[in-house]
């Protein structure tokens, strides 16, 4: 699978009254790992709901693979999102969760259950498949998440704050496992995270948010891996 | 805190109006009704005796400024006996609240029971016997209706349809002249009859639809005076003084009382040589009002004194003109403009007693899922 | 608070039971008699037109229900979502609405409706909608602000479109709040009495109203006791069904904190959410508005004499309806005084008794709500079959009506103050007792302090309850001694103009008194928050007794929406 070309371009978000973002431009090349750095608030998470769709930028444009997505809507863009506390569904089992974006899709039950099951292999979850959501440890439950989005193969993946609030011994775990996952793949994808160590182990070059409140500046690189 | 203050105050200025009120004395009766307004106090005078008899009945009864008011309280000074008169809404209702409250009763006397509902009464022993002084000036043929003095009989009316002359003539109809008229396309959405589960007149029309048509025929009629868009109201008084098109509003034809046109002879603003409204003497149902004294009264003695006052001469000669009845008592005179101007049918129908108690319950029923729905 | 001495704590159980016993259970069994007379069941269930009003009951019912909850779920996003300026006023004005006597909804509507859909079915449904957007808004809201937005982001981002979203994942998650807000919608529009009496025409009939009428306009009481029988059966039915697939769709929840709701961001939202706080705010105000005009103007043109002529209601001169709107003003305020007194200290024996004792207390809370759950019209009827004969006949007493209200009022002064109660540290009396005070000192000192806020808070929703009560007083009020809902409905009932505007000038008064009462309990909970406010889940909840803490909103604290039940019919 191949990842997309992700280009944002003089993004601006406004909230009451404040620029959270400020004419930002960011460009990720097809199948890069970037981590976004900075402290909380700082309004990295909105750029990653800005390329997810979730928030409709106040100015600026947002581009994958060379289309002008700034308008469609979240559930039209192909773009997977990982969020910090996971939002599985509490209603529906856990193969059922992971199948959710190939049911979106129109794949019929046997193939998504199939694929699904397939996923949660590959997690190191195979067989929890009829578990109840509301029984999965914060680990089973970050790595269901992980194999919700990347099941649909999406061309871009975001990843907010993935591993903020693991206890040590399963964070370093799922540093290795994400980047894996990740890198395998194919896909861009973005992480966001405050944990400078964390985002040199996954992502192939990192950026800083901290100095872009203010007049419009690009994010300033922190260096390649 | 902000919030006690207020609250404790309100609660504590509330009580205080309460504690005027409220009291649990045993006379509650009185006391309840005493301190209510918007009903007459007919005790004047140096009544040194504090008794006062609260006189129970329906809406169309006056509770001041007539003549029969006037002689409430002359009766009041004379005996020591405060009159009040407490309106208890239609007679269906008036009887209904005093059965569930048989034993502890509303009032004392109760003034309106009619021929129709009377069995209704009897059954449920709301009444205490009593034989009124100057009983003997009623004719017989009233007071065979309570054989055991359960009641008194105190007047006599026909229940008719009333037409407005000039309202009907406005819409180019002739005035009906039999029942089968008002069910005729003609006089399409011009009736206004009262409910028969609630108003004695309304209850009088029925059975004299009954009387016509019989048991297998009143049904079929009542179906066509629905199609034939008949209203519905409550109760007389709505019927006559707000629908009724006399009265401002847009039914010429309404379910009134054979002595209704004199009142509106005595009651219009200029004069009139001819009665406004007509009755149609065909329809015309007999019926007979009582009063009776109220089993539980806490004074039975001074309600007797009432009953006997209700059917003294004087009183009953008042009647007419302001309750627009006939007197009971044969000895009572009527008044020259009554005479002239009211409507006395040849021949009223009448439905037996027995027959009323027997099927009244199934025909309201019958007429109320027919008519109402 | 257990270490109060065992005969204190008996007499607090003791007495408001035995009460309950006297008032409720004595005539509940005495109805039940009544009822169980073979002639009088063939009579009822072998009339047709009882099976049509059956149906007819249920069917409105369900109508009603559906149309509220289809209605209400736009405003309760909304109000779930977004903070909006007048978000707050227009949750207060939803509440204000629900606790406004059904005599004065009624009325509210019969002055906006055209008179061409006066009185007919679809006028009684709207009205119900109307009535009880209040509790679908406040429930399903409340659950839907426990939904995360991100959840249903994370679905839009797995290819999920807002409609399908919203059926696959806010939907199955608001279900719980919907089905029981439902329910509670379902158990008012099953009972209304007031509502259908105002506003229907006369062969609108539900089991309710057919039961005043067959004992009150004709008499029949042993086929009205039936009657309510039936329907009290068919409410222990719903109850236990719904008290069921309450438990059975229970589902845990993550809890998450309340995502608190946000500014409304771009043009589209901005104008959704506008639109739709917009729109519920007419909806609500607009039957008020017309109150207040019908009651100052008649076809012929503006007039005030509704208001300066209030003591009098004359037909004609010398012909009066028998009733006069300013007594009964005074009569609804003294009953008002009276029940508030009698369901205070009721209630607050009830709550010290029930918090004091352990299992005795369960069952005295239990039994506190079982008037609630019987319909108002069914309590005083029972009561004045029962209590009419020597030494009990108490139909004439002047207490008789406060006693009657108070039983439905009571129940939420125990509510308001057990969750008081129950919160009070208790190792402060422990430390009060290491330092040597006896135990009902210690709870004197520690304990009672804190008893006074809720006490007021239910003192004034006792109040509220009282002035707008219908069911119950059609049943218990004397000629002469009627109360302002009483006077209102026979004032409207009359075709004549003049005496309408007199019913509608009382509606207001009546309204105005109710909305003010409202908005003092509303403050106190928004300034004790979440003290005064029962937490769902945590006292005994007898089948459909979870209505009565259900519809509570944590993030406002106000009690108001509570106390739903039958005060309102």
């Amino acid at each position: 699978m191949r990842g997309a070309d992700v280009r944002l371009a003089g993004i601006t978000v406004a909230f009451d009254g404040a620029n959270i973002l400020d004419a930002v431009d960011l460009t990720i090349r097809s199948g890069e790992v970037v981590g976004l750095l900075g402290p909380s608030g700082s309004g990295k998470s909105t750029l990653l709901r800005v390329i997810a769709g979730l928030v409709i930028p106040d100015a600026g444009v947002v581009t994958i693979d060379g289309k002008d997505v700034t308008r469609v809507p979240t559930h039209r863009r192909g773009v997977g999102m990982v969020f910090q506390d996971n939002q599985l569904f509490p209603h529906r089992s856990t193969i059922d969760n992971v199948a959710f974006g190939l049911k979106m899709a129109g794949v019929d039950r046997s193939t998504r259950h199939a694929r699904a099951a397939e996923w949660l292999t590959r997690v190191g979850l195979g067989g929890f498949g009829t578990r109840s959501v509301t029984q999965l440890s914060g680990g089973e439950a970050k790595r269901v998440a992980l194999a919700r989005t990347l099941v649909t193969e999406p061309s871009v993946v975001l990843l907010d704050e993935p591993l903020t609030g693991l206890d040590r011994e399963l964070h370093d775990q799922l540093v290795g496992e994400l980047a894996e996952l990740l890198h395998a793949t194919g896909a861009t994808a973005v992480i966001v995270t405050h944990d400078a160590d964390e985002a040199g182990a996954i992502a192939d070059r990192s950026l800083a948010l901290d100095d872009l409140q203010g007049a419009g500046s690009t994010v300033r690189d922190h260096g390649n891996r | 805190m902000r919030i006690i203050r207020p609250t404790a105050l309100a609660v504590t200025t509330l009580l205080a109006v309460a504690s005027c009120g409220g009291s649990d004395s045993a006379e509650t009766t009185d006391t309840a009704t005493a301190e209510t307004a918007g009903r007459e106090q007919t005790d004047a005078g140096p009544a040194s005796d504090d008794t006062t008899v609260t006189l129970v009945t329906y809406e169309s009864f006056p509770t001041d400024g007539t003549r029969v008011n006037e002689l409430l309280e002359q009766f009041s000074e004379e005996s020591g006996i405060g009159v009040e008169i407490l309106v208890a809404g239609d007679t269906g209702t008036m009887l209904s609240k005093a059965e569930l409250t048989a034993g502890n009763p509303e009032g004392d006397v109760m003034w309106g029971i009619d021929s129709t509902f009377l069995s209704r009464a009897v059954a449920s022993e709301i009444f205490e016997p009593y034989e009124a002084t100057g009983l003997e000036a009623i004719p017989a043929a009233l007071t065979d209706l309570v054989p055991n003095a359960e009641a008194t009989p105190v007047d006599v009316g026909d229940v008719c349809i009333n037409y407005d002359i000039a309202a009907l003539a406005d819409l180019g109809v002739e005035p009906p002249s039999t029942l089968d008229d008002l069910a005729d396309p003609a006089y399409e959405n011009l009736l206004v009859v009262q409910n028969p589960a609630t108003s004695s007149p309304g209850l009088a029309f029925l059975l004299a639809t009954i009387d016509e048509y019989g048991d297998d025929g009143w049904q079929d009629y009542w179906s066509s005076l629905v199609d034939n868009g008949v209203e519905v109201v409550d109760g007389w008084t709505a019927a006559y003084y707000e629908r009724f098109s006399y009265a401002g509003g847009d039914r010429p034809l309404v379910v009134s009382y054979g002595s209704s046109p004199p009142f509106e002879v005595l009651f219009a603003e200029t004069e009139l040589d001819t009665a406004p409204t007509g009755v149609v003497e065909s329809t015309c149902y007999r019926q007979v009002e009582f009063a009776g004294i109220l089993a539980g009264t806490e004074q039975p003695d001074a309600a007797r004194q009432l009953v006997d006052f209700l059917v003294t001469t004087d009183f009953q000669e008042a009647l007419p003109l302001d309750v627009f009845v006939f007197p009971a008592n044969a000895d009572a005179e009527l008044d020259p403009v009554f005479e002239e101007f009211a409507v006395i049918p040849e021949s009223s129908r009448e439905i037996d007693p027995a027959s009323i108690e027997a099927n009244r319950e199934m025909w309201i029923d019958g007429w109320t899922d027919l008519v109402i729905g | 608070m257990n270490r109060l001495p065992g005969w204190v704590v008996g007499l607090l159980v003791i007495t408001p039971a035995v009460g309950l016993a006297v008032f409720y259970a004595w005539p509940f069994v005495n109805l039940i008699v009544e009822a169980i007379d073979a002639e009088s069941v063939r009579a009822v269930f072998g009339r047709q037109r009882t099976w049509s009003i059956v149906w007819f009951t249920l069917w409105q019912a369900a109508v009603s229900t559906a149309v509220t909850v289809v209605v209400g779920l736009a405003p309760a996003w909304a109000v779930a979502r977004f903070d909006f300026p007048g978000r707050r006023l227009l949750l207060s004005l939803l509440t204000a609405v629900f606790v406004l006597p059904t005599v004065v909804m009624g009325a509210a509507f019969l002055a906006l409706l055209p008179d061409s859909l006066d009185r007919t079915v679809w006028a009684v449904i709207g009205t119900h909608v109307v009535f009880n957007l209040a509790v679908i808004v406040r429930t399903v809201g409340t659950m839907w602000e426990h939904l995360p937005p991100e959840m249903e982001h994370a679905a839009a981002t797995l290819g999920a479109s807002p409609g399908t979203v919203f059926r696959e994942i806010t939907l199955p998650l608001i279900r719980p709040a919907v089905t029981a807000a439902a329910a509670i919608v379902f158990l008012f529009t099953f009972t209304s009495f007031g509502v259908i009496r105002v506003l229907g025409a006369p062969g609108t009939r539900t089991i309710e109203v057919e039961v005043w009428r067959r004992a009150t306009q004709l008499g029949q009481v042993d086929q009205a006791a039936v009657l309510a029988l039936l329907q009290l059966a068919m409410l222990g039915l719903l109850a236990t069904w719904s008290s069921i697939s309450a438990r059975r769709s229970a589902r845990a929840l993550d809890l998450r904190p309340l995502s608190r709701p946000r500014r409304a961001r771009t043009l589209r939202e901005r104008v959704v959410v506008s639109a739709v706080a917009g729109t519920t705010a007419i909806v609500a105000l607009a039957p008020l508005c017309a109150l207040v005009v019908k009651s100052v103007s008649t076809p012929s043109g503006w007039t005030f004499t509704a208001w300066t002529d209030l003591g009098s209601a004359e037909i004609r001169p010398g012909i009066t309806l028998g009733l006069d709107p300013l007594a009964a003003l005074t009569n609804s305020l003294r009953t008002a005084a009276w029940t508030t007194l009698f369901a205070t200290i009721v209630g607050a024996l009830a709550a010290l008794g029930i918090a004091a004792a352990g299992k005795a207390g369960r069952i005295l809370d239990a039994g506190l709500l079982l008037p609630l759950g019987t319909s108002a019209v069914t309590i005083g009827f029972g009561m004045l079959i029962t209590f009419d004969t020597d030494p009990y006949d108490w139909r004439s007493s002047w207490w008789i009506v406060p006693v009657g209200q108070a039983l439905v009022a009571a129940p939420f002064v125990v509510r308001s103050t057990l969750g008081v109660l129950r919160a009070v540290d208790p190792s402060l009396s422990l430390a009060a007792a290491t330092l040597g005070a006896a135990p009902v000192r210690a709870w004197r000192e520690i304990v009672v302090p804190h008893l006074w806020r809720p006490l007021a808070v239910g003192a004034a929703i006792a109040a509220a309850i009282s002035l707008g009560e219908f069911g119950a007083t059609s049943f218990l009020s004397r000629s002469g001694s009627e109360t302002l809902p009483i006077a209102i409905e026979e004032l409207l009932g009359r075709t004549g103009s003049v005496l309408q505007t007199k019913g509608y000038a009382l509606s207001v008064i009546l309204a105005a008194a109710t909305i003010g009462l409202v908005m003092l309990v509303d403050r106190t909970g928004a300034i004790a928050s979440g003290r005064a406010v029962e937490r769902p889940g945590e006292h005994p909840q007898q089948g459909a007794g979870s209505r009565s803490s259900s519809v509570t909103d944590p993030a406002s604290g106000s009690t108001a929406a509570q106390w739903s039940t039958d005060a309102r019919r």
